[in-house]
């Protein structure tokens, strides 16, 4: 599989996130936010974490905007899968390619640890590794990832099955970690080709380091 | 001329630093206040001298970049 990993001045994760689909076997390129088009033989695009344009204005909003950005959204438009990662996952709801919008944590810190989610639905390209209801085990660190959507539009994307993800504890009750709606910490779109979270799978991939739970979910796009 | 923009969370939408400003004026014994919001202010200064053109393209700036719709509302004044 070869993967796109974008780059924008402030992006911070994408190595690491290089790093997680090379040890799956997957060849990557790093793609600085000026160039488009996309590579054509590009099979999955992922929008990685860090502070894009500084966060200033909302995180995500000027990024959005970049000439690379419009070659994601025609190339998520014609059904290719692309993966939002915090930043990533904030940069997906800007542009209008995931639903709903990511504001400032309830209790206003910066929120960095390791926090248990529960899978609500594996139906997916991406967690189709996970059962539903399993229990995983992913970092966090955002300021910003207090997910609001509207209750109506919460009911269309249950149905739907868009919600993917949500803060638990490890018995998979919900927690509150930063205020999001339902706990939501990540979701897709309708089409299913979209993909956000505000967790770090690829920071979960060596039990050195706490968790292996992220191999789980990056896999997911090998299939 | 200057338009000034006011973008602010929606009613409705929680707006977790205006509650902190709140409890701070409480705690500071400050009576009264019913509900704290806080938004930011963007100055934006034109070429144009027309009223009508400046406050159509400024509605677009915000439309576009400058207020994020699902949660946020906003305001213009051209002055």
């Amino acid at each position: 599989m070869r993967v796109a990993i974008l780059r924008f001045p402030g992006t911070n994760c994408e190595f690491d996130t290089q790093y997680s689909f090379e040890k799956l076997g997957h060849s990557v390129e790093l793609i600085w936010h000026k160039e488009e088009p996309l590579p054509s033989d590009t099979d999955l695009v992922v929008v990685p974490g860090g502070f894009s344009y500084g966060d200033y204005l909302r995180s995500g909003s000027i990024a959005r905007f970049s000439p690379v950005m419009k070659a994601v959204i025609a190339y998520a438009k014609q059904g290719g899968r692309v993966l939002g990662i915090c930043n990533g996952f904030q940069i997906l709801t800007e542009a209008g390619l995931l639903p709903g919008a990511l504001k400032r944590n309830n209790n206003l810190h910066f929120i960095s640890k390791i926090q248990h989610l529960k899978v609500v639905n594996s139906d997916n390209t991406f967690l189709n590794q996970c059962d539903d209801g399993e229990v995983l085990s992913i970092p966090i660190a955002h300021a910003d990832g207090n997910y609001y959507i509207d209750d109506e539009k919460l009911s269309e994307m249950e149905e739907n099955g868009q919600v993917l993800l949500r803060y638990s504890d490890v018995n998979g009750e919900r927690v509150v970690v930063n205020g999001s709606v339902t706990s939501i910490a990540g979701v897709c779109n309708k089409q299913k080709n979209v993909f956000g979270l505000m967790p770090h799978p690829e920071r979960a991939l060596e039990n050195i380091l706490g968790s292996i739970d992220g191999i789980k979910m990056l896999k997911g796009f090998d299939s | 001329m200057k338009a000034v923009v006011n973008v602010y969370l929606k009613e409705g939408v929680l707006d977790p630093q205006g509650k902190a400003a709140h409890h701070a004026l409480e705690s500071m014994n400050f009576k009264g206040v019913q509900d704290v919001r806080i938004g930011k202010q963007i100055i934006i200064k034109l070429e144009t001298n027309d009223r009508d053109e400046a406050e159509s393209e400024v509605k677009e700036m915000c439309e576009t970049l400058l207020a994020n719709t699902v949660i946020e509302d906003y305001t213009i004044e051209i002055v």
